[in-house]
């Protein structure tokens, strides 16, 4: 058939492998990290830094640490370097998590706990049903459950009285951040209602309740609630200290939350309104069952943000002597038993960890629900 | 005008009654949240003066004539235990616009240098722009304050065990001890000199723009400017032979003389409020890039624009638009949040005065009052010229 120098393949070559050059881990290297003098040069000062940040911060926190001791003893005294010193932290945990909470009673405070997270879980995973019910016993029910169990005052079934004077930590963290929320959403819902109301002496308090709000560090308002309100109110009238700071964190977040609903009612477009009044909705009917509920699951991620920024906001209570997180750190690093050059570190590590891994898993959630309504463009 | 016709039917409009007419509904509320406020108001008023009555307290702004009698670790300008509460009021004010102003200044810098590399082509770099603000948001400014000041600058050295920056500055734990400049005779023309620099170069900058209109050529004003700036005051300086030196610290015994001593909570909070503001900044210069859209560069690169003037005249400009509201909001933040210098000692106008002064004449209402109104001042100024200088920019839609 052919000729004897002729050669005809039967099958297929195998393909290459594409140019390691030009692909995968290679590439991708290439393209984002070594695409040019500069970028090079940026990313070996990167790669150094990271470096410096990361390997002392694993070894203070891990490697050089001590994790089991009685006292500072524990911390000093060793050849080497010294690391962390966490029985600090063990020794202060229940100070960090009650203030000085009655041993007995901490029960109560981790039953609240218990009980919070139970109706939390389910509030925030969307495929979960009964919403409102649940939203119902987590705003409205829980509080008052948890104030009942926390302040007690019911020696007959085993609720002794604890004044918040006692309380302290994360307790006072949680608890000034968690009333904050549920007394800022409402009042930021009138408040942004009132500034887009018709009736001009309405929207112009409103304006001026929020703009003053708005205009003046917490730090003032905190002092204001603490040491000015007593003298409005009739001497008879005992505020409790904590209940001050909880008016005023909550008057001061719900200006704030105001000008965050009141972005969602702008993007309501102008036919809900007339098609609801064409309905013969009233104005309240009108707003609780058709535009409130669209407005505010616009701004889902709005008032979570607003709830990060008053969750990191609670640590300011300290200055006006109530110790929250921050504060009881500031007492136990006072303490002369532990007083060792890592045990600064150490606290601030250990406190930082729980304030970030708190923000981050809301600011998280706030992204996970941005993402969830977005229209699909 | 309901009528009642031959047949019984009746025909017109239904008769409302007053109280379901919306316009007299709103006119009632409003009303009654007026007298609900003058009821509050004045039931204020009444316990307030019980109050003070029973506590014997005084009221009144006389005791701003009042001698303080404490010390501040940190006056801009002369003060002694002897001075008046006025004058309190104004160091403190003093103090908390220099650590506001100096904040802003690095917050901005730190701010746009992160904010650019998280847009950065370059992987790591943008990864670790990303963390950085991740971690300084996710924390409380009031937690990253007191660690700067309690774990950082707490623990430098003695000042004999200083650290020192090439023998001039100084790192221990009473603060940073800087060279202090010294001015001798005639340096004051300096200041004059830097005006005239700026003046001409305002001068250089119209006539540039008017011959580019006229004849379109260009001039190249930025590099002249600066040239004008420096230039005018250091040939100012060499003809009087270099007035201005520096006063290195010295230790003597077991302190620094000379130079000038920053004290530890200035550079806690300092440090502390700018790289906390700086993140939100970054956070605002990204937004403001990327709210530029892609197109416009490309379009911009077809018309045979070059790199720079492509940002200088295309995307910085779109930019701004969004930007410069949201970094105003960002540098009053910071002016706010300088207050919580309270918390490390800092002798800020809040500090001083709501906190050492209220402590002292237990005037609560007026001082609380006056902090709160110098602060809200501060805020709707600000916003009042936000707000003016947002109407300017505004896309004009034509």
């Amino acid at each position: 058939m052919t000729g004897p120098n002729a050669f005809v393949r039967q099958e297929l070559i195998s393909a290459l492998p594409p140019p390691l050059m030009a692909s995968g881990v290679v590439l991708w290297l290439r393209q984002r990290l070594f695409s040019g003098v500069f970028n090079s040069v940026l990313t070996v000062v990167s790669v150094a830094l990271l470096a410096a940040l990361l390997w002392p911060t694993i070894r203070f926190l891990l490697i050089d640490a001590v994790w089991s001791g009685s006292s500072r003893e524990a911390c000093v005294g060793q050849a080497g370097p010294v690391g962390a010193c966490w029985p600090f932290i063990t020794a202060k945990l229940t100070q960090f998590a009650y203030g000085i909470y009655p041993e007995t009673e901490q029960w109560r405070v981790d039953l609240t706990y218990l009980i919070g997270v139970a109706l939390l879980v389910p509030l925030l995973v969307p495929r979960i049903p009964y919403k409102i019910a649940n939203a119902f016993l987590f705003f409205a029910a829980y509080p008052v459950l948890a104030y009942l169990l926390l302040v007690g005052g019911y020696e007959n079934i085993g609720l002794p009285h604890v004044e918040t004077r006692l309380w302290g930590g994360l307790l006072v963290t949680l608890v000034i951040s968690f009333m904050g929320i549920i007394g800022s959403l409402p009042l930021g819902i009138l408040l942004a209602l009132g500034r887009r109301s018709d009736l001009p002496i309405v929207r112009m308090l409103s304006v001026i309740f929020i703009e003053f709000w708005r205009g003046v560090p917490l730090i003032t308002v905190l002092f204001f609630a603490t040491y000015m309100l007593p003298f409005f109110l009739p001497e008879s009238w005992k505020i409790d200290p904590l209940a001050r700071v909880l008016i005023g964190v909550t008057l001061f977040a719900g200006a704030y939350m105001a000008e965050v609903v009141r972005g969602g009612l702008a993007a309501i477009p102008r036919g809900q309104f007339e098609g609801s009044t064409a309905l013969g909705l009233g104005y309240w009917r009108t707003m609780i069952f058709v535009i409130l509920p669209q407005a505010l699951k616009h701004v889902i991620p709005g008032i979570v943000n607003s709830f990060i920024a008053l969750f990191k906001d609670t640590t300011l209570v300290l200055i006006v002597s109530i110790f929250d997180l921050l504060g009881q750190l500031r007492a136990g690093f006072a303490d002369q038993n532990w007083i060792t050059p890592a045990t600064l570190f150490t606290g601030f590590a250990f406190a930082g960890i729980i304030y970030f891994a708190i923000s981050f898993a809301m600011s998280r959630y706030a992204l996970y629900t941005e993402q969830r309504l977005a229209v699909p463009r | 005008m309901r009528r009642r016709s031959a047949d019984g039917v009746i025909s017109g409009p239904p008769r409302i009654p007053f109280y379901n007419n919306p316009r007299i509904r709103g006119v009632l509320y409003q009303l009654i949240l007026l007298a609900a406020l003058i009821w509050l108001a004045y039931e204020f008023v009444i316990n307030v003066r019980a109050n003070l009555a029973a506590q014997g307290f005084s009221s009144g702004f006389g005791f701003l004539g009042n001698t303080a009698g404490f010390g501040v670790s940190q006056s801009l300008i002369a003060y002694s235990e002897s001075d008046s509460y006025g004058r309190v009021f104004v160091v403190g004010l003093l103090n908390t616009l220099l650590v506001s102003a100096i904040g802003i200044v690095f917050a901005t810098l730190l701010g746009f240098v992160i904010g650019l590399a998280r847009l950065s082509q370059n992987w790591l770099v943008a990864r670790l722009a990303g963390g950085y603000v991740e971690v300084i948001r996710n924390l409380p400014l009031l937690f990253q304050i007191l660690f700067w000041y309690l774990a950082v600058l707490g623990t430098l050295p003695l000042p004999r065990q200083s650290f020192s920056v090439f023998g001039q500055v100084f790192l221990n734990n009473r603060g940073v001890i800087v060279p202090a400049p010294l001015f001798g005779e005639g340096a004051s023309y300096v200041g004059g000199a830097c005006l005239l620099g700026i003046l001409a170069t305002i001068a250089l900058a119209r006539w540039a723009r008017h011959r580019q209109d006229l004849t379109g050529k260009q001039f190249p004003v930025f590099v002249s400017g600066i040239g004008l700036i420096i230039g005018i005051p250091f040939l100012v300086l060499a003809t009087l032979g270099f007035p201005i030196s520096f006063e290195t610290p010295q230790l003597r015994g077991f302190n620094f003389v000379g130079g000038i001593r920053l004290i530890p909570e200035f550079i806690a909070l300092l440090i502390a409020l700018s790289t906390y503001t700086a993140a939100y900044i970054a956070e605002v210069v990204r937004a403001g890039v990327q709210s530029v859209p892609h197109g416009q560069s490309e379009a911009a690169l077809g018309l045979g624009f070059k790199r720079g003037l492509l940002l200088r005249l295309i995307v910085v400009p779109q930019a701004l638009r969004v930007m410069v509201p949201l970094l105003t909001n960002q540098y009053l933040n910071l002016t706010k949040n300088s207050t919580l210098g309270v918390a490390i000692g800092y002798p800020d106008l809040f500090g001083l005065f709501a906190g050492t002064t209220l402590n002292q004449t237990h005037q609560a209402i007026e001082v609380i009052a006056i902090t709160m109104a110098v602060y809200l001042v501060i805020s709707l100024v600000t916003s009042f010229v936000m707000n003016w200088y947002n109407m300017r920019l505004r896309l004009v839609e034509r």
